[in-house]
Formats: structure tokens, sequence, C-alpha cells
């Protein structure tokens, strides 16, 4: 237990995040474009990460899904930034050893002759560190 | 007037016509591009995360040389304008980013210098009236469609270019040049970003979603800022609707080049 509330009070240090702010209208989530991929959804991690249950958002496939489009940041009604919780807890993940979602290997496999740079330093920089 | 430019990596790669109609364009409208000397690429993505300080380094080093020769520092790339003003605005709000950042660079710097999308360069510093002058081959009756996206007005209390929700910098520069804007409900939606290259499937989603009702809505063409838009409406928009970087059209209805007609050929190839 006192190592989930470490992570919690590293995700809101990092983020600089108050998720007490948020009144659970669920507005992130209504805007998010990625909100079919998404097993937890932008309010959930709201939600998960004031309770302190941290652990399934760092397992879960939807911290690669956030497209940092910043939707939920400006259209959310008590300035919580949900994005913001997003980055904390995907950079708790793959700041770790060993611990990227993206390496440069992988990357020959997805590029076409069109990809633009901006492509692939975007994706290095949210999916590694 | 010379102004400060960090053109970007994709900018002298994928997307040459962003720069070199920017270029050439604000030459016409009496402004130089000055580009920052060895500059470095932007990241492409600004991390939200406090304690990320070496990643926006690069930023804080062109605006620092920008603030030295007193010059507003102006960008054409979407994404390069959102993580240097996103930078900028740490810099100057958050003094403990502006302490760690300023103890790398060993040069003090608190967000002095102007930061400015090339859209606000015509719009603020031109004036719409004398890029009207300016335009030689009005694009009269052509209709387009702005596609803003997410990283030019996003998040807005950062980026302040223009009402979040209800922009309309990209519309005025589409009447400057004598065209018609059409207004559709997708153009500050997301295309899908930098998670098309491991998940496609989204990127189509996303992507056609935005050209579908572009062209729902009479867009005979839609225009854009940014080479990942670029990127994601050409290969996954599923429609044929030309895509063209805003310079390229600058440059066309200015009479420096068949832009519209190259870029479409390029859509094409």
């Amino acid at each position: 237990m006192a190592e989930h509330k470490n992570y919690k009070e590293q995700i809101l240090r990092i983020s600089g995040v108050n998720p007490l702010k948020c009144m659970r209208c669920g507005k992130c989530s209504g805007t998010c474009p990625s909100y079919d991929e998404m097993e937890y959804h932008p309010h959930q991690f709201v939600y998960m990460v004031e309770t302190g249950d941290i652990e399934p958002l760092m397992e879960s496939k939807s911290l690669y899904k956030c497209l940092t489009c910043f939707a939920c940041v400006d259209r959310c009604p008590r300035n919580v930034e949900p994005a913001k919780l997003v980055e904390a807890v995907r950079l708790m993940v793959i700041r770790q050893q060993g611990q990227n979602h993206m390496k440069p290997d992988d990357i020959p496999a997805q590029v076409d002759e069109d990809t633009p740079q901006q492509l692939l330093m975007s994706a290095l920089r949210k999916y590694s560190k | 007037m010379n102004v400060s430019y960090f053109p970007g990596c994709t900018l002298k790669t994928k997307a040459k016509e962003l720069d070199v109609y920017a270029r050439r364009c604000a030459e016409v409208l009496g402004v130089t591009l000055e580009e920052i000397e060895n500059w470095q690429c932007c990241g492409g993505v600004f991390s939200t995360a406090k304690d990320e300080i070496a990643s926006k380094l690069s930023s804080v080093r062109a605006l620092t040389e920008a603030r030295d020769k007193n010059q507003p520092l102006v960008t054409v790339c979407s994404a390069c304008h959102n993580v240097i003003k996103q930078t900028n605005h740490a810099m100057a709000n958050d003094a403990d980013f502006a302490l760690r950042a300023n103890t790398y660079t060993g040069e003090p710097y608190n967000g002095e210098t102007e930061v400015l999308h090339y859209l606000e360069l015509l719009r603020d510093v031109v004036g719409w009236d004398k890029v009207k002058a300016a335009v030689k081959n009005p694009l009269t009756g052509k209709k387009i469609g702005a596609y803003y996206g997410c990283l030019l007005l996003r998040p807005g209390k950062v980026m302040a270019m223009d009402d979040v929700e209800n922009p309309t910098i990209l519309e005025d520069f589409i009447r400057a040049i004598g065209a018609e804007p059409v207004v559709y409900a997708m153009r500050n939606e997301c295309c899908g970003g930098y998670v098309t290259l491991e998940d496609k499937a989204l990127a189509k989603k996303k992507s056609s979603a935005v050209l579908e009702n572009a062209a729902a809505m009479g867009a005979e063409m839609v225009v854009t800022a940014c080479p990942l838009c670029m990127y994601n409406l050409k290969k996954n928009g599923g429609c044929d609707l030309p895509v063209v970087y805003l310079t390229a059209l600058l440059a066309e209805a200015l009479g420096l080049t068949d832009a519209t007609h190259g870029c479409k050929e390029e859509n094409n190839g």
C-alpha cells in the first residue's frame, strides 16, 4: 500500500494535477478521440489516480492511445487537465529500466516513403525514454 | 522587418513546400525569415510533465537566440509551434522549470520572446489587408476547408492564437487569398497524430472523419499547417479530397507558383 501511495504522490507531482477538482461530468471522455480504443478512459484516469488505484493504469495499453490532442484539457469545465495524468502515469512506466514501449529498432517496419520526421520524433518522445 | 525563424526537422525533409513557400511569400510581404543558427529538433510533442527538462532545451535555446536578437520567433509547423510556445509559457510561468532549464543552458531566459505562428505573422504583423493587396492570382470560387487539428489551438490558454472552439484565423486567411472558407465541425478534432505509427486503424477512423465531414460540407480541398496532419489525411483519410499546405496556397495566390496543382499531383502520386 505504501508503494501505491508513492505512485500517487509522484503522479501528482509530475503532472501538477489536482484530481479532487473533478466533478465527474465525464466530458473529458466524451470528447476523447481515442475513447473507443481505451480500456480506461480519461475520467477513469482521474478517479483512479485520486483513489490510488494506479497499477491497473500502469499495466494498460490505454497509456499509449492518448493522442496528446489536449481536447480533454481544454474542454474540462473544472480545469482538471486529464491528459497530464495520462502523461504522468505513462512516464512512471517508461522511465523504468527496460520499459520503453517503442524502441528505435521497431521503427523501420512502420515507416513508408512519406512518413514525416515529426511522426517518428513524436512517437519516440511519447513511447520511450 | 526581420524575424527569427525555426523551420524544424520535417520542413527540411518531407515538407519542404512549407519551408520554401513560407520564406518566399514572407519576402513578398516585406518580412525576412532569419533562420535560427544551429537549431535542434523541437521533439515533436510537448511533454506536460513538470520534471521533464532536457527535452525542452532545444526550444529554450531557440527562444533565447530570438530574445537576444530582439525578434519574435516564427514557426510554420504546428508541432514546432506548439512545443516552442508551451515551453515559452513554462519558462515565463513555472519558476522551478525555468530555474532548471536555465541551469542547463547557463543563459538566463524567462519567456521574454514573442512566439508567432506564420498565420499570426500574417494576421498580426503583416495584416490581412496587406495580404489581400499582394494577391495576384486570387483563388476565386475555390471552396477550402480549414483544418486546424489540435496543435495550433490547444491548450487554448497557452496557445492563445484564436477562439479555441470557434477559430477564424484560417478562414480569414482563405478569404484573404480570394477563396471561400468552408466551415465544418471536425476542423479542430485530431487526425490520429503519432498513434498512426502503431495503430493505423485509429488514424484511419480519425482522418476519414475529418475529410468526410469537410467534403460533406462542400469543401473542394483542405488546408493544413501540420506535416503530420498532412500525412494522416493523405494516407489514412480514405478520400481523394486534396490536402494542401497553407504556404503553398499563399504562394499560388501571390503568383509565385501553381502550388495547388503541384500538391494535387503529389497527392495522387
